[in-house]
C-alpha cells in the first residue's frame, strides 16, 4: 500500500492505495464521492469521466498513483458555490438531457470539457467530443441539444416538433 | 390548477437535480458496514462437463470467507420460467431446471459455476482464480437449425434442444396456407432479426444483508420490478418467506428489459450472507454483463405476404426459429410467441395471418424480452416484407401501406392474429409523417446526393404495438403464471401532502415527475406536494414493476382509481364538516362543496379533519385519508405510428448515414410531452443501433466474439441524427381511465425495418439488384451487396 495526496473538488485528500487501485476506485470507494460511475472496463464508455489537472480525463484509466499530487474535479465539485445547478447542469435539466442519469455525471464533465476550449460549438463539434461517452436512455438528441444551450445558442430548430 | 402542471404539461423532471449533482444513489453506490465482496467464476467454454471443482486452495487465501459451487444449491429450487407455452400438439414446453450456479454440467460462455465472497473485492479475484476446475469442453449447439436436426443437446435430460413449436392461430392455419397459395402474388423474404445485448449503462449489482435477529433479509439489486423478484426468490428459489425478504431496487441505471428478471447472482449474495452473517455485495463488470445479462432478438424468419390484384393483404404466414439460449430466463418462452404472433397482422385489414415459431436452446446467454421484445421482431418482418412487395409490384410502399391499413370506422377491430384493437387512425398518422418527411422535396435532395457520389435512399414503415400487457384472466388462458396488474397506495398526510407508494419502478422513465401530474390533475394540488415512493418492497403494494410500456396504462390508472376512492372518501368526511350529505358534495380543483350553495372546505381541511377526527362520526367514516387501488386493464393499449428514414450510402466503402429520422406516433393522451419524447429519441436511437451497428456473435464454438464496448458497437452520438419526432394525433385508449397507450418502447420497434428499407432503396436506385440485406448493415455487408 503507498499513500497518495490529491486535491479533490479543491480540498486535499489522501488515503492509501495498492498499486493496482484505479483512480475510479479510490474516488468512489475511499472517498464515497460515488457520482463518477463505472459503466465498463475496457475504458470506453466514458460514465467515469473526470477533470485531471483541467483535463477531461477516464478515471478508469488511471491509478490512482498517478493521481497523486494532482488537481481532481469530479462531478460533485461543479455545481455553483450556492449549490444550485451549474448553467450546464441546468441546461440538462431544461432540455431533458438525462433519463436514468447513469451516464450523466460524465456527459457533464465532457460538456465542460468541450465549452472551455470552444464556446459555440455546432452541433456536429459536439456529437464528435461526446465520442468517448456512451448514453444509452437518451439517444442523444436532447443531451446534444442542453449542451447547445449551455452555450447559449438558440435551440429552437433542434427543437423536436 | 395550474394548467402548466397537470396532465399534458412538459414540466421538468424532478429527478434530474440528483443526478447532475452526483447524488443518485445506485446500487453500487451502497456501502454497508462490514461488507464483504462476491466474486463468480463463470465458464470459459460454451459446453462442458464439470469433472470435479477444487476450492481449498482458494479457500486457503487471504481473506476468503467462504466459496460456493453447484453443491452448494442442489436442494434448492430453479429459477422459474414465467410463463406456459404449449406445442401446437398440446404438449408443454420443455422447462429444464435452471440452478443458482451451474452443476454437472456449463452451458454457455459466462454461466457461473463457482463464487468467491472475500474481505475485498481484489482479495476475491484473486481466490477466484484459484479455483482448479475440471471441465470438460464439449462440443457446442449454437446454430439454431442444427441444434434442431442434431442430437447434441444443451439439456440432456429433455432429449431435444427444442422448448416448444407454437403455431398461431393454429385453426386459421389451413386458410391461410389456402389463401397464400391461390394468390395472385406471393412476397416472400428470409431475414435475421439480429441478436442484442440491451447494454443498460448501469451493470448489474446485487448487495444482500443478512439480520440474524429477526432471521430476515434485506436485498439491493439492480431490478425493474421489485416485487416480482422477492416473489421468484421466495416461492421458487430459496423459499425464504416473503415477509422475511424487502427487496430495494433504488436508483436503477436503464433496463430495457435486462433488469426484469431475477438472476441467480441476486440468490447466491443472499445465502452466502445468510452463511457468514454479514453483508455481500456483487457488482457486474461489463464483461460480465455481455456474457450473463440476458440478451434480446435472435430470431431466424420467413415470412410470405400474399396480395390480390388489387393489392390487397390477403394473408401473413411466417416461420420463426427463437433462440432462447441455455436455460428459459423468466419471460423468454412468452417473448417470440404472445408477443410477437399476435402482432403479425400489423396495421392491416388482413384476413389471414398463421405464425409458427420453433423456440431453441443452444449454448449462449438466455434470451429474454428487450425493449420491444417481440413486437420489433413482428414489425421488422412485416414491414420488411411489405417493402419488397411495394418493389416487386411496382407500388409506391406509402400507398400499399394505406391502402390496406383498418380504418378509422372499422374500429373496435379484432385482427386475425386475435387481437382487439380499441381505436387508432392510421392515416392521420401517415400524414404527420409525410408533412415532416417532405417527400415531395426527396427527388431533389436524391439529386444532391448522387452528385456528391452517394446514394441516396427513402425508407417508410408503419407499426402497430400493444403495451400493459393484459388482463389477468386472459393472459392466464395463455399460460401467463403471473398477473399483470398493478398496483398504487395514495397517502394523504395529515398536513395535505401526499405520498403514493406504487408498484412501477422508475429507471429512466420520470415516473417521479408525470404520476404527480395526474394526482395533481385530479386532486387540485400542486405537483410539488406529490411525491413518489417506489422500489422498495417494504413499502409498496405488490405491484409488477416496470417493462412492455405498461407503467403508466396500468400503474398510472391504478393511481386514478387510488385518488377516485380519495375523492369519494373526501366527499363523506366533507359531507359531515359541512353539515350535509355527501351526494350533494362536489369535488372541483381542490374544494370540495355544497351543490347548489356558496358552502366550500378545501381539500387540507378534510385531510387534516381525517387525521384528528374529534368531532367524526367514526361509526360512520374511518379516520384516515389512505386507499390501495389494484388495477387490471381490460385490454392491451396499442400504439401506433408511422416512420420515415433518410440516408446516405457511401458506394465505395458501403457506409450508412442517417441523413434524416422522422417519427410520428400515436400514444393517446400524454401526460408529461417532454418525457414522452425522450422516451422515443432513446428507442430510435436503440432501433437504429439495431439496424446498423450492434450485433452480438457467437462463432461456432460459443466463444462471444462481441464481448465489450471494442466489439459490440454501441450507437454513439455522432452515429445518430436529431430526431423529428411527433404526437400530435392522440385517439385515446378506450380501455384505462387515463387513455394513454404507451411509448417506451414504440422508437425501437418502428425503426429498424425504416432504415433497412431506406438502404435497401438507396441500394436500388443505383440499379443494384439488392431486396434485402440482414441487420446490422455494416458497410461490410452494404459493400457486399452491392458488389454480390
Ligand atoms: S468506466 Fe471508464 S470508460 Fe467506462
Ligand atoms: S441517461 Fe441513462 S445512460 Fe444516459
Amino acid at each position: 500500500m503507498t499513500e497518495v495526496t490529491m486535491t479533490v473538488n479543491g480540498k486535499t485528500v489522501s488515503g492509501s492505495v495498492e498499486g493496482r487501485t484505479l483512480l475510479v476506485e479510490f474516488i468512489r470507494n475511499d472517498l464515497h464521492l460515488t457520482g463518477t460511475h463505472v459503466g465498463c472496463d475496457t475504458s470506453q464508455c466514458g460514465a467515469c469521466a473526470i477533470h485531471v489537472n483541467g483535463k477531461l480525463v477516464k478515471a478508469c484509466t488511471m491509478f490512482a498513483l498517478e493521481a497523486d499530487g494532482a488537481e481532481v474535479s469530479t462531478i460533485e465539485g461543479q455545481a455553483n458555490d450556492d449549490g444550485s445547478l451549474n448553467v450546464i447542469q441546468q441546461a440538462f435539466k431544461e432540455h431533458h438531457g438525462l433519463q436514468c442519469g447513469f451516464c450523466t455525471p460524465g456527459m457533464v464533465m465532457a460538456a465542460a470539457d468541450l465549452l472551455k476550449t470552444n464556446s459555440k460549438p455546432t452541433e456536429l463539434e459536439i456529437r464528435e467530443h461526446l465520442e468517448g461517452n456512451i448514453c444509452r436512455c437518451t439517444g442523444y438528441h436532447n443531451i446534444v441539444k442542453a449542451i447547445l444551450a449551455a452555450s447559449g445558442q438558440d435551440v429552437s430548430n433542434i427543437a423536436a416538433e | 390548477m395550474p394548467k402548466d402542471s397537470g396532465i399534458g404539461a412538459a414540466i421538468k423532471r424532478r429527478e434530474d437535480a440528483r443526478f447532475l449533482l452526483g447524488s443518485g444513489r445506485y446500487s453500487d453506490d451502497i456501502t454497508l458496514l462490514n461488507q464483504t465482496h462476491a466474486i463468480f467464476v463463470r465458464s470459459e467454454v460454451a459446453n462442458g462437463e464439470i469433472n470435479s471443482i477444487d476450492t481449498s486452495e482458494a479457500e486457503a487465501m487471504p481473506g476468503v470467507l467462504a466459496v460456493f459451487t453447484g453443491e452448494d444449491f442442489v436442494d434448492v429450487g430453479g429459477n422459474p420460467a414465467g410463463w406456459l407455452i404449449n406445442s401446437r400438439n398440446g404438449d408443454p414446453m420443455k422447462e429444464p431446471k435452471r440452478p443458482v450456479l451451474a452443476h454437472g454440467k456449463v452451458r454457455h460462455v459466462g454461466d457461473a459455476y463457482a463464487a468467491v465472497i472475500a474481505e475485498t473485492e481484489q482479495q476475491a479475484r484473486d481466490a477466484a482464480e484459484k479455483i482448479n476446475a475440471d471441465i470438460k469442453e464439449l462440443p457446442a449447439v449454437i446454430d439454431m437449425a442444427s441444434a434442431l436436426s442434431g442430437k447434441n443437446f444443451v439439456h440432456d435430460e429433455i432429449g431435444t434442444n427444442q422448448c416448444y413449436d407454437w403455431g398461431w392461430i393454429e385453426d386459421n392455419r389451413e386458410a391461410t396456407d389456402k389463401a397464400i397459395k391461390n394468390a395472385h402474388h406471393v412476397t416472400t423474404l428470409e431475414l435475421v432479426n439480429n441478436r442484442l445485448v440491451p447494454n443498460a449503462m448501469e451493470p448489474r449489482c446485487s448487495i444482500a444483508d443478512y439480520n440474524p435477529a429477526n432471521d430476515d433479509y434485506t436485498l439491493y439489486t439492480t431490478s425493474q420490478n421489485p416485487h416480482l423478484t422477492r416473489l421468484l426468490i421466495s416461492a421458487f428459489v430459496l423459499g425464504i418467506p416473503e415477509n422475511k425478504l424487502t427487496v430495494v431496487s433504488p436508483d436503477v441505471g436503464g433496463g430495457f428489459g435486462s433488469k426484469i428478471y431475477h438472476y441467480g447472482e441476486e440468490a447466491l449474495v443472499l445465502a452466502a450472507a445468510k452463511r457468514i452473517k454479514r453483508p455481500v455485495r456483487w457488482t457486474a463488470t461489463r464483461s460480465e454483463s455481455f456474457m450473463s445479462d440476458a440478451h434480446g432478438r435472435d430470431h431466424v424468419t420467413k415470412i410470405e405476404l400474399a396480395l390480390d390484384k388489387d393489392n390487397n393483404f390477403l394473408a401473413f404466414r411466417t416461420e420463426t426459429m427463437a433462440n432462447v439460449g441455455a436455460y428459459l430466463s423468466n419471460f423468454s418462452t412468452v417473448t417470440p410467441t404472445i408477443l410477437h404472433g399476435t402482432l403479425m397482422a400489423g396495421n392491416y385489414a388482413v384476413p389471414n395471418v398463421y405464425v409458427n415459431v420453433k423456440t431453441v436452446f443452444t449454448n449462449t446467454a438466455p434470451v429474454d424480452a428487450y425493449r420491444g421484445a417481440g413486437r420489433p421482431e413482428a414489425t421488422y418482418s412485416l414491414e420488411r416484407v411489405i417493402d419488397k412487395a411495394a418493389t416487386e409490384l411496382g407500388v409506391d410502399p406509402i400507398k400499399l401501406r394505406r391502402q390496406n391499413f383498418i380504418k378509422p370506422d372499422q374500429f373496435p377491430y379484432v385482427t386475425a392474429a386475435g387481437l382487439n384493437y380499441d381505436v387508432g387512425d392510421y392515416d392521420a398518422i401517415m400524414d404527420r409523417l409525410e408533412h415532416h418527411a417532405d417527400l415531395k422535396g426527396f427527388a431533389q435532395r436524391r439529386k444532391k446526393s448522387e452528385a456528391a457520389g452517394k446514394l441516396r435512399g427513402l425508407g417508410i414503415n408503419s407499426y402497430i404495438e400493444a403495451c400493459g400487457i393484459a388482463p389477468s384472466n386472459l393472459i392466464g388462458t395463455l399460460g401467463a403464471r403471473v398477473g399483470l396488474y398493478d398496483a398504487a397506495t395514495i397517502r394523504v398526510n395529515a398536513t395535505g401532502n401526499i405520498s403514493v407508494m406504487v408498484g412501477a419502478h422508475s429507471h429512466g422513465q420520470g415516473h417521479e415527475t408525470a404520476f404527480p401530474q395526474i394526482v395533481a390533475d385530479m386532486l387540485g394540488v400542486d405537483p410539488d406536494n406529490v411525491e413518489i415512493v417506489h422500489g422498495d418492497t417494504s413499502k409498496i403494494p405488490f405491484g409488477m414493476g416496470t417493462y412492455g410500456s405498461r407503467s403508466l396504462a396500468v400503474c398510472g390508472s391504478a393511481i386514478v382509481r387510488g385518488v377516485e376512492k380519495i375523492i369519494s372518501k373526501g366527499k363523506k368526511i366533507a359531507a359531515h364538516m359541512m353539515e350535509t350529505t355527501d351526494d350533494k358534495v362536489d369535488f372541483e380543483e381542490g374544494v370540495f362543496s355544497v351543490k347548489g350553495t356558496n358552502k366550500t372546505v378545501s381539500f387540507g381541511d378534510v385531510a387534516l379533519k381525517a387525521y384528528i377526527p374529534h368531532d367524526f362520526p367514526i361509526e360512520d367514516i374511518e379516520p384516515g385519508l389512505e386507499e390501495t387501488a389494484f388495477y387490471d386493464p381490460q385490454n392491451f393499449t396499442y400504439p401506433a405510428g408511422a416512420y420515415a428514414c433518410e440516408v446516405e450510402v457511401d458506394p465505395d466503402t458501403g457506409q450508412v448515414t442517417i441523413e434524416s429520422f422522422a417519427a410520428a406516433d400515436d400514444f393517446g393522451n400524454i401526460i408529461n410531452p417532454m418525457i414522452v419524447e425522450g422516451q422515443v429519441h432513446g428507442g430510435l436511437a436503440q432501433g437504429i443501433g439495431q439496424a446498423l451497428l450492434e450485433g452480438c456473435t457467437y462463432n461456432e464454438d460459443g466463444q462471444l466474439i462481441s464481448a465489450s464496448y471494442m466489439d459490440y458497437t454501441m450507437p454513439r452520438a455522432a452515429d445518430l441524427p436529431s430526431f423529428i419526432v411527433d404526437h400530435t394525433v392522440q385517439t385515446p385508449s378506450t380501455d384505462n381511465p387515463l387513455g394513454v397507450k404507451g411509448c417506451g418502447e414504440a422508437g425501437a420497434i418502428g425503426s429498424p425495418p425504416t432504415v433497412v428499407n431506406a438502404v435497401v432503396d438507396a441500394l436500388r436506385s443505383a440499379n443494384h439488384n439488392v431486396t434485402h440485406i440482414d441487420m446490422p448493415l455494416t458497410p461490410e455487408r452494404v459493400w457486399a451487396a452491392m458488389n454480390n
